[in-house]
This record gives C-alpha cells, structure tokens and sequence, in this order.
C-alpha cells in the first residue's frame, strides 16, 4: 500500500521532550569539536594577516620564516587557483587576499610547523610591504561620492546609474501609491535608524585538520554548518575534482549562520599539499572577530502613515547594509522582511548592498530581518504612543493573514501571525503591572525559511533499531527531531534509533543547516526515508503471508493484514522481519533525495520588560516572552530553546554588542573582554509559548523555528527601553553612554 | 501564458511593467522564456532568484510545476543564517 504519515495530531512520540542523543558526549567531554582531531605527523598552522584596513599588497618575502628550524610549509595567494570568479571567487580572495589587503585582518600568508607555537613566530618573519591606502567603515560615508573604492567593477547589473561603485547591489520592491498612502493618513512618523555590525559570537572558533596529498585525493574534518559546501568551495579554490575530497563535519559549538561559509579551510589543505603532511588549524579568538563574517552594520530610513483607529496607510523603508569588502550584504532579505508582518495597500522599500573595508558579513540568523524589524516596529510604536493605540490591538488590525498580499508580492497562504498576536495579547506578562523606572515593548518579526537539497538514508539492523544517516550538522538538537520523526513511522521507541551526520563520500549532496531548514527538510527526508523503510517492511510480510504487497499496512512497529479479505495473519513485529531480512531478499533500508520547497514562514511577536538607571544609564531587561509559531514542535524543549536563544542573542546585540573601529579602520575590540555577549546573569528567565499553526508543505505541519525568534528582540527591547526613558532609541546598541545621551538631549529639550 | 510579477527594482527592465506573460508550465520553463523573451533580466536571474507559485516559495527547484492561472512571482533567492 502506498504509504502516507501526513498528520497534525495523534502523534506517539513528536512532541515529547526526551533526553538528547549526543547530551551524554556534550556533558563529559567526550563529543569532538573542530579541534579535537589529530592526525599522526600533523603539523599546526598560523596565518599572517593585515595590520591595514586597505592596502595594496607589493611584495611577500617568506624566506626567513621559511628557514625557520620546524616550519614546513607557507602559502600565498600562489598558491590556489585561478580565474575563479563571482561567489567562489570572493570565497578565495576572503581566504587569502591577491593583490589588496581589504580590511584589517585579511589573510596574506600562512605557515605550517611542527608545532603551533613555531607557526606563530614564523608568520612573524614573513615580510610583507604594503602601499596602504585610504579606507572606510561606515556604510552611509562608503556611499558618498570620493569615498575610496572598495573594488572596481563589484557591482551588478541591478545597480542604477550614478551610484558610488561602492553600492554593489540594488533591491525595490513594493506596489500602490504611498504618497497617497500617506496623505489618508492622521499621523505620519519618519525616522532614521542605526544598527552595528555585531558578531554571532559563538563559542568554538573556527578549526580544522586538513590532509591532501600530492595525488588530488584529500580528507578534511572541519567545524561548519555545511560540508557538502565546504567540500565544493575548497575544491574549486585548490582545483581539485570534488569528489576526491571527503568532508566530515564534527560537532559544532554554535554557528548562527557564521559558519554557512569558508574562512580557512582551503588554507590547511593548501599548507597541506605543499608540506605532504596533515595540517591543523584553529583560528584564535581575536582572529574570529577580525576574520570571520560579522552581521551587516545598518543605516535605515522607515516612513509609516496611521490612520486614528491604527489603520496603517503606507509604510516606506530603505536599508543600506554594510557588508564587508565583498558583496552579498543581505539588502534584499532587510527590505523584504521589513513590512511583512503587516497587509498594506501601499508600500515601498530599498535596499543598499554596500561594501567598505570590514570582513566579509556572513549569514546570522535570519539575516537582515532583525534590523528591520527594529526601525519599523519603532516607527509603529511610536505611532501608538502618540496616537493613543493598543499595541497588539493595532498590529493584529494590520496583520498579514492567508489571502493578504504579502509587502513584497506575494498572496499569503496559510501563516500563523495572527495566532502568535493573540497569543501574546492573552499572555499574563501583556497586562501585568510595570515597576517605577520600567518599560515595555512588543515587536513583531518575520522570517522566511528555506527547503533545500537533502539526502537521508535509514538503515534497519536485524534487532529492529535504526540508523539514520542525515547531512545537516546538528546545530540545534535536530538528531533528536529527526529521531522522534523516525520513531513515529517505524512506531519503534526513540531510543532505537541511531542519527548520524554523515560525510560526504555517504550521501548525496546536502545544502548547508541555514534558512531554519533542517527540522523542516531533513525532517521531511527523514520521515520519506522511514516511509520507504516500512514500504519493504510490509513488502516483506506480504511476501511471507502469500498476499498481495497492497493488502498489508503498518502500525506501531507492526505489519498487519489490511482486513479480513486479507488473511487471518498474526501481525509481524519490525524484529521479527528484520531478524531474517538477510534470507527474504536483503537489507531493509529506507532512501530519499530531494530539494524539498515547501518551507512555511513563520511569525513571532515578543514582551520586554526593561529597567533603566537614570544615573548610570545601564538597562536590566527584567521580563521577556517569547511568542512564536513553529508550525509543529517536534522535540519542544529545542524549539523554546532557539525562542531563548534569539532572545538571548538580541539582548546582546541590542544592548551591548558593537563592532567598534578606530580612524585607523582597525578593530578596537577584537575579544570577549571588550566586545561584550551578554553571559547568564545579563538574562531574565525567558518565557515561551509556542503556537502551532501547521505548515501545509511538511508532512507533520513544521516550519523553521531557529531565526524567526532573533527578529523580534532588538526592536522589543528599544520599544522597552523607549518607553522606561520616554526617549525614543534609534541607535544600537543602547549602551550606557548612549542611553546617558539620549536622556540629557530630552532634558535640554 | 503565466503572469510573472516582478520586483520593481527589474521594472525598468521590461518597460515599466509590473509583470509580464510567458509561456511555461514549470518553474524551470518559466526561467528559460523569461530569458529568451526579456534578454535585461538574464543577469538578475543568472544571479540567481525564487520563484514564488501560489504562495509556495520556490528556491532551488526547476520541476515544479506552474498552473496557468498560477500566481507567480519573482523574487531575490533566500539565504538564511
């Protein structure tokens, strides 16, 4: 019979919150990160990067670091390909620079010795010489005329004429009129807004261990968040046939996005290749901020129009993104994220792609919603300030909802936004009562998630346990999710099931764990895979009880006959097939390939109560919920953890976090001592509470949980903050200083 | 024919339009006319795009497939975090 687990309800095991698969190996130390690989004859790596922000590279002189008693090896630009162009082609010149060095901290050289300590002082001894050059940062003065030029000819075709070379990519979207949008308006508020670059701050930095001999043939174990995809780019930049390089991903210590690109990996493989020997590197924690991808900077400009009653008339937004000194700042994702939440009749809005002499901004959670969020959920915010209005009230008037036509085309189908508003009007933090000095702020977000290329291949044993093999590294609890949804096809414990991450010599090509997919499309190849699993499983009891395949189904781990026309047959549990599957025609394993596109977005509102000392200017984020749709929570102890850890992340980058440069275009504060992640005793309890409006497009109703909950916090908390003040904040982060700032220009009027 | 909507940005592209009609019935098919009948918007989808059909956003996959009275509508391709 053709098999069908499509369901919303009545699950045994989605849903329950069991203990973690790899939570014993978290727990005692003995899962392996990034850096916990050796290789017998390994050498350690070091690589020499730029004191400038911009500069023209004119000679490299390795001789002395060469000479050097226990060095191995040094590589250059020399030694990669070339003639790589567009995404591959900024990869490489990202990992090692050509003839410029863009930002400070761009890699020039590296060394390989026998021992980390030797590589370190090696990089020292390389001599380089630079013509240094003139440099910029900030992404309103990299757009105007005379700012220097990052790289001639960067930009695309989408650019208009007459903007600064620097503008490398364009986006508008939007339909109606909002001119006339805004003259039926009561009450328009125009605002500017400013966001800092800020780091995803995980814990492990980059490392890898690297082998590639002289044959092509090579092995890297590396800590990313897609090794299907480290596999391809270190090929195509040391020009090797893909297949012959085998990628293993090892547990990774937090990703947010940060870790869907390639940093270093190339650079051990091409050290390797050179010294005929393995090679290991591990990126310090000073060079992960200097050389690993922060999130974009922001400048913003939001226009909103209300009627009395909260109606909004027209919104209109454009958002310059700063991103590095490469293209691929999320301009698009900013703008189109921007207005989502909300139906309008007329709408507008911009995004800058702009590059200036920083690292290459990567992926972090949600990229470029968060930003937007915080200048349009201000603007309306203040809108209900001066216009008397309820919040929620006013929001859940103007929501998206199935039918309405989504701010950047599309008509809606079925979305939640209107059940996570309700919810939290519902929620007992919406009403309680606020302490002198404190504020509240709700916000919206909205993120879209993303299906993907994905292979899962499932393997019964003869006792009738499982083994999963997925190629999405579990950067959120997901062997968990996937095991739940394994067990609730097979109908066999959790507990019986093995899920691994494969290499990529195992499965077909996996797209990295990003765009909140791997629950939703790994999922969904996980249950298709168990589907085809039980296909052979009743294939084999047909077999054995002389009935047609179609006359047998499953249930609860057993095959049975579909009805009295069938047979009177005793049901046949799942060991009792697999104990003999090798004598009735082979292995029993489950298969399924696929780009799976039927991601559902999803929405998430939530409540902050902050305190502000009037003295000190310090805000204490007192209370905090989070409210979000997940379509179906698979394993929910994971997905109230990425809701607290969204939040937890935008506390930090709404308070804290900063990229801060010098006039010199260096990084002052390249360390966790002066770039400052909030730590335990910085957070309230969060409070969550999941709403579950299932996602059509996966057969258990799940959408992606992991970035829609980092949209919200940054404006929820300026709203908070705003509100204890009576000052609105448009600049993050609202540090003291900045709060202090804001507080005197009130009081001087 | 299919009504392709696009984002304004590409408006200037197509004479002003808002959308245009081509022939296909697979997100795939859509992409190639788009290509053969407005030769401007080559580079923005070479760049790469989603196709939203229906509400379904369509990221990678070019067999899928598109109904005449589909709603379609282009947009940047998504990358997430």
């Amino acid at each position: 019979m053709a098999l069908d687990s499509s369901k919303t309800t009545g699950f045994k095991y989605v849903g329950t919150r069991p203990n973690r698969p790899d939570g014993l190996d978290k727990v005692t130390g003995r899962a392996k990160f990034g850096a916990d690989a050796y290789a017998p004859g390994m050498l350690h790596a070091a690589i020499k990067r730029s004191p400038h922000a911009h500069a023209r590279i004119i000679k490299i002189d390795t001789s002395k670091a060469l000479a050097m008693e226990g060095v191995k090896a040094v590589v250059t630009r020399a030694d990669f390909a070339t003639g790589l162009e567009g995404e591959f082609g900024d990869i490489l010149e990202n990992v090692m620079a050509g003839e410029k060095a863009l930002y400070d901290g761009h890699a020039v050289a590296a060394v390989a010795a026998t021992s980390a300590l030797i590589a370190r002082d090696a990089i020292k001894a390389i001599e380089v010489d630079y013509e240094i050059l003139p440099h910029v940062t900030d992404v309103d003065a990299a757009m105007q005329a005379g700012a220097p030029v990052i790289r001639a000819g960067a930009a695309d075709a989408s650019v208009p004429e007459g903007l600064h070379p620097n503008v490398v990519r364009y986006y508008e979207s939007g339909h109606g009129d909002v001119e006339a949008g805004f003259a039926e308006a009561d009450l328009v508020v125009e605002d500017h807004f400013v966001t800092e670059a800020t780091h995803q701050g995980y814990i492990e930095p980059h490392a890898c261990l690297g082998t590639l001999g002289s044959d092509g043939k090579g092995e890297l174990w590396c800590c990313t968040q897609g090794h299907w995809y480290v596999q391809k780019v270190c090929a195509a930049c040391l020009g090797l046939e893909t297949s012959q390089l085998r990628v293993t991903a090892s547990e990774i210590g937090g990703g947010f996005g940060g870790k869907t690109t390639v940093f270093i990996e190339p650079v051990a493989l091409a050290l390797s290749r050179k010294a005929n020997r393995p090679v290991k590197l591990v990126m310090t924690r000073s060079e992960v901020f200097r050389a690993s991808g922060p999130t974009s900077s922001t400048s913003m400009d939001v226009k909103i129009g209300m009627k009395k009653d909260g109606t909004i008339t027209a919104a209109q937004g454009t958002f310059r993104l700063q991103g590095g000194a490469f293209p691929g700042a999320p301009c698009e994702m900013t703008a189109m994220c921007a207005f989502a939440p909300y139906d309008l009749k007329h709408v507008h809005q911009v995004g800058y792609d702009v590059m200036s002499n920083r690292p290459k901004q990567a992926a972090y959670r949600a990229p470029g919603s968060p930003m937007a969020a915080f200048a349009v959920e201000s603007v309306i915010d203040e809108l209900c300030g001066q216009l008397g209005l309820d919040p929620i009230d006013t929001r859940l008037k103007n929501a998206s909802r199935e039918g309405t036509r989504a701010s950047f085309g599309p008509t809606w189908p079925r979305i939640g936004l209107v059940e996570t508003l309700e919810a939290v009007k519902a929620h007992p933090h919406y009403v309680a009562p606020l302490k002198k000095g404190q504020g509240r702020g709700i916000s919206c977000g909205f993120w879209f998630n993303h299906g993907g290329e994905t292979a899962v291949s499932l393997a019964l044993s003869e006792d009738g346990s499982a083994q999963v093999a997925v190629g999405t590294p579990d950067i959120g609890g997901s062997r968990a999710s996937m095991a739940l949804m394994a067990a609730e096809v097979l109908g066999i414990p959790y507990e019986d099931i093995r899920v691994t991450i494969a290499d990529t010599a195992t499965l077909g090509y996996n797209e990295i764990s990003h765009g909140s997919r791997v629950t939703y499309a790994s999922g969904l190849a996980t249950i298709k895979a168990a589907e085809d699993a039980v296909q052979k499983l009743c294939g084999r009891a047909a077999a054995k009880w002389g009935i047609p395949e179609d006359a047998v189904y499953w249930e609860d781990g057993y095959a049975k006959p579909s009805g009295p026309n069938a047979g009177d047959f005793e049901p046949l549990h799942i060991d009792e097939i697999t104990a003999t599957m090798g004598a009735t025609g082979g292995p029993i394993c489950g298969h399924f390939e696929a780009t799976p596109e039927g991601a559902g977005v999803s929405f998430a509102a939530h409540i902050v109560d902050a305190e502000v000392d009037p003295d000190t200017g310090k805000t204490s984020v007192v209370r905090y919920t989070v409210v979000q749709d997940a379509g179906k929570a698979i394993h929910p102890t994971y997905v109230e953890g990425q809701f607290q850890g969204g939040a937890a992340q935008g506390i930090g980058w709404a308070l804290n976090e900063e990229y801060i440069y010098g006039a010199d275009g260096r990084l002052q504060n390249a360390g966790f001592l002066d770039y400052r992640i909030p730590v335990a005793s910085d957070l309230p309890m969060i409070d969550t509470v999941i709403v579950e409006v299932p996602n059509p497009g996966h057969p258990f109703g799940v959408r992606g949980v992991g970035e829609t909950s980092i949209c919200p916090p940054l404006a929820a908390i300026a709203n908070a903050v705003s509100n204890a003040v009576g000052v609105r904040m448009r600049q993050l982060p609202m540090r003291p200083s900045r709060v202090l700032e804001a507080l005197e220009s009130a009081a001087d009027g | 024919m299919v009504d392709v909507a696009l984002w304004s940005g590409l408006r200037p592209l197509v004479g002003g339009r808002d959308s245009v009609a081509v022939e296909g019935g697979t997100v795939g098919e859509i992409l190639d006319a788009l290509r053969r009948d407005y030769p401007a918007l080559g580079p923005t989808l070479d760049a790469g795009v989603s196709v939203v059909v229906d509400g379904r956003v369509i990221a990678t996959s070019l067999t899928e497939p598109v109904q005449p009275d589909s709603e379609v509508v282009l947009m940047m391709r998504l990358k997430g975090g």
